[in-house]
């Protein structure tokens, strides 16, 4: 544990500092690197080169466009309602990455129903988007709007699903505990490696980065979005810093699903404490809240780089096909991994 | 076929009970979708008017002329060579591909011949500009089903073609290149090898496109068995080109007719499809990509050698009389009727356009689909708004 006492005041501001930051860098690294970079490589083209060493600075170049531009409201809208939908997205991010451990004590938060708790606040972007489709009064927006709703409910149930085998296997829904037994855990006897949950619930960590794909409404899940059918979905009439609300919003919550992915399956910001010869958190030296969120966040781009890559490749389902795909595939797929799981805990 | 005052009439019936069986039976309330004249999918101003049932479509109508130009009222203004610069425009992607009916019409109506090697000429461009229509549409398609590489990978490989076109004709879009009689000029020197090189970047290219998008899962779920259009509506509706051959009907302008062009000494197939789906209508212009490039490489290795230009007057007047050309275009069947009163000017010109009569048939084949499925059909429809408002 830290010796250092932090008044209240300066934990507070710490934490929203630490907030901001583990909110705003996931976005902006993913848009530079995977939207701007990456896609532009996979395309045959190199992107933005301009602005800053390898365009480098666009970021702020497309911040400052946006920042500038006029905001927009249409005059059949629901105006108050239409201005606060892209907060209640936004929310739901923050909201989201404040049970995501990056250290043994660098931690926004951490109680017993941290997964539950992650779960339940996911939903809170489908309530965001769902308004923000039916207040824009377009009828794109609105189809938009209730395949966005329709969609997130689907795929929730799946995401559930599949993180309840990694609760099952740990034993607790405690997200610093999930990382502990990862990290302390031994596979036959042998803890070199610890015991990353993507080797026990393969089946798990890939419904959930399917689900976690259509939960970001990212290719091929982007129907509410689908940008040559409805033109932009629930975001049509959004534009200037409130579209961009929207845009750092997709793009953050992809990193933090990535994140909450990583302290799932890849044993979070841990390495195997076998390594360093501790056996409990408590063990764990105070370095680690630094080498910690690197660890992070090299884990979170690796897994943002697969959804990215696959969204850069796939063209996109129907949302009739997609529904047929969660309830017919993917739920009972999900259930047969609980099923398993439990039966084998009970046996070892 | 009805016409266009039934046409009408049956539709406004049609709305009208799906109205009372919306409120009906289902107690919801439709809803009326204009998709276009601005929108993402139509790749112009073509405007769709869907009644929507939840996202299913009650009924569709294709509402067209909102970039009309009036190309057939601007020829009669104008004299014989100046049309091609007109006429160009129609098919944009496709451009050079527009002037060739209109000269052989002309050509018909004069009673002169282009020499061998402009005839080997033009076919080639014809098909190099069929290559750069169909394989943007292959990219596009990705687009238009939300895969948004492919269509980077078309526009880099279209690029090489547009090269081409343009160190031969000097444009890239609108070459301007066909004369009454023959070509403006001859190929530049290097075109030859070049070309054979493009052709097989285009081979590599369509290989890409079967890997990408046809072999893909999402892709096949998403066009086949949708928009299914048999072999007689497609008849009846007036379809041509892939759009008539993935309904299973061997019918292709190149192969069935004589004209003074290339086609018929080289050796090549022409493809069809028995379903008559989405996936059927794209996978016959992917072969037929394929195709184009075996045609141009035959056509380049027994390229005969002499004059470009035939003996024509220095002054065009074409004379007296009425003739009809129409060539299989990258879209499909595209003629002129040109009638002469024996001036430097055609006395009237009656464009018949591909994509025109292929999207008539949108209101048949929208009924029932899926919102979705409406831009997938469309897309595998494939048309260019300048060929839909001459």
């Amino acid at each position: 544990m830290i010796g250092v006492d932090v008044p209240y005041w300066a934990q507070s501001l710490l934490r929203v500092l630490g907030g901001t930051v583990a909110v705003l860098l996931p976005a902006g690294t993913i848009v530079y690197l995977f939207l701007f970079k990456m896609m532009s490589f996979m395309q045959s083209r190199l992107g933005p080169m301009e602005a800053g060493p390898y365009g480098s600075m666009q970021l702020f170049a497309e911040v400052g466009k946006w920042l500038q531009k006029e905001d927009i409201q249409p005059q059949k809208a629901d105006k108050q309602i239409f201005k606060l939908a892209p907060l209640i997205v936004l929310v739901s991010t923050f909201l989201l990455v404040a049970v995501v451990p990056f250290g043994p004590d660098a931690y926004f938060t951490n109680f017993d129903a941290g997964v539950f708790y992650m779960l339940a606040v996911s939903s809170i972007s489908t309530l965001g988007i769902l308004i923000a489709g039916w207040s824009s009064a377009n009828k794109y927006s609105l189809l938009g709007g209730l395949r966005a709703a329709g969609q997130l409910i689907a795929y929730e149930l799946p995401m559930v699903l599949a993180v309840l085998g990694v609760v099952i296997q740990a034993e607790t829904m405690n997200m610093q505990g999930i990382v502990e037994r990862q990290n302390a855990g031994e596979i036959f006897g042998w803890n070199g490696l610890g015991n990353p949950y993507i080797l026990t619930q393969f089946i798990g960590f890939v419904i959930f980065m399917i689900a976690v794909q259509a939960e970001l409404t990212q290719t091929p899940f982007d129907m509410p979005i689908a940008e040559s059918e409805l033109v932009s979905g629930y975001m049509t009439e959004y534009s200037g810093f409130r579209f961009l609300i929207f845009f750092i919003a997709e793009f953050a919550t992809a990193g933090v699903f990535a994140l909450i992915a990583s302290v799932l399956f890849l044993g979070g910001w841990g390495v195997p404490f076998s390594w360093f010869g501790w056996h409990t958190i408590d063990d764990v030296d105070d370095w680690m809240n630094i080498g910690g969120p690197l660890i992070m966040l090299t884990k979170m781009l690796v897994l943002t780089f697969l959804i990215m890559w696959i969204r850069f490749s796939y063209p996109r389902f129907r949302e009739d096909q997609l529904q047929r795909f969660a309830w017919k595939v993917l739920i009972p797929l999900a259930l047969l991994n609980i099923m398993v799981t439990a039966i084998l805990k009970v046996m070892f | 076929m009805t016409d266009l005052a039934d046409r009408q009439k049956l539709s406004y019936i049609a709305a009208q009970a799906a109205d009372a069986r919306l409120n009906v039976e289902l107690e919801t309330e439709g809803m009326t979708l204009n998709i276009g004249p601005q929108h993402p999918a139509t790749h112009g101003t073509l405007r769709i008017i869907v009644r929507l049932d939840g996202e299913q479509v009650v009924w569709a109508e294709p509402s067209a002329g909102y970039m009309h130009r009036g190309y057939e009222k601007l020829t009669e203004v104008r004299t014989f060579p100046q049309v091609t610069t007109l006429i160009n425009r129609i098919d944009w992607l496709g451009s050079f591909a527009n002037e060739v009916p209109f000269i052989l019409a002309a050509e018909k109506l004069m009673d002169i011949e282009a020499p061998p090697r402009a005839q080997w000429i033009r076919t080639i461009l014809f098909e190099l500009s069929r290559i750069a229509n169909v394989g943007l549409f292959l990219g596009d398609l990705g687009v238009q089903l939300g895969a948004i590489t492919p269509v980077f990978f078309a526009f880099r490989d279209r690029e090489y073609v547009l090269n081409l076109i343009e160190a031969a004709t000097g444009g890239r879009f609108h070459p301007n290149f066909d004369r009454i009689g023959g070509l403006k000029d001859d190929l530049p020197a290097g075109w030859i090898t070049e070309t054979k090189q493009v052709m097989k970047k285009l081979r590599m290219f369509c290989d890409e496109m079967d890997d990408l998008l046809f072999g893909n899962e999402i892709f096949q779920s998403r066009l086949r068995g949708i928009g299914v259009i048999p072999a007689d509506v497609a008849k009846q509706y007036g379809l041509s080109g892939a759009n008539l051959r993935a309904s299973g009907v061997d019918w292709d302008l190149r192969r069935d007719q004589t004209l003074p062009m290339a086609w018929d000494k080289v050796d090549w197939k022409v493809w069809t499809h028995p379903d008559g789906d989405c996936f059927a209508r794209c996978w016959v212009r992917l072969q037929e990509t394929r195709e184009a490039t075996k045609i141009v490489d035959q056509l380049l290795d027994t390229l005969p050698s002499g004059p470009v230009m035939a003996k024509v007057p220095r002054i065009i007047k074409v004379p007296e009389g009425e003739a009809w050309v129409s060539t299989e275009n990258p879209l499909g069947e595209m003629g002129y009727y040109v009638v002469s009163k024996g001036d430097l000017g055609p006395f009237r010109v009656k464009i018949r356009s591909a994509s025109f009569n292929n999207i008539s048939i949108v209101p048949w084949v929208l009924r029932g689909v899926y919102v979705p499925d409406v831009i997938s059909i469309l897309a595998s429809l494939y048309f260019i708004l300048g060929d839909i408002d001459r």
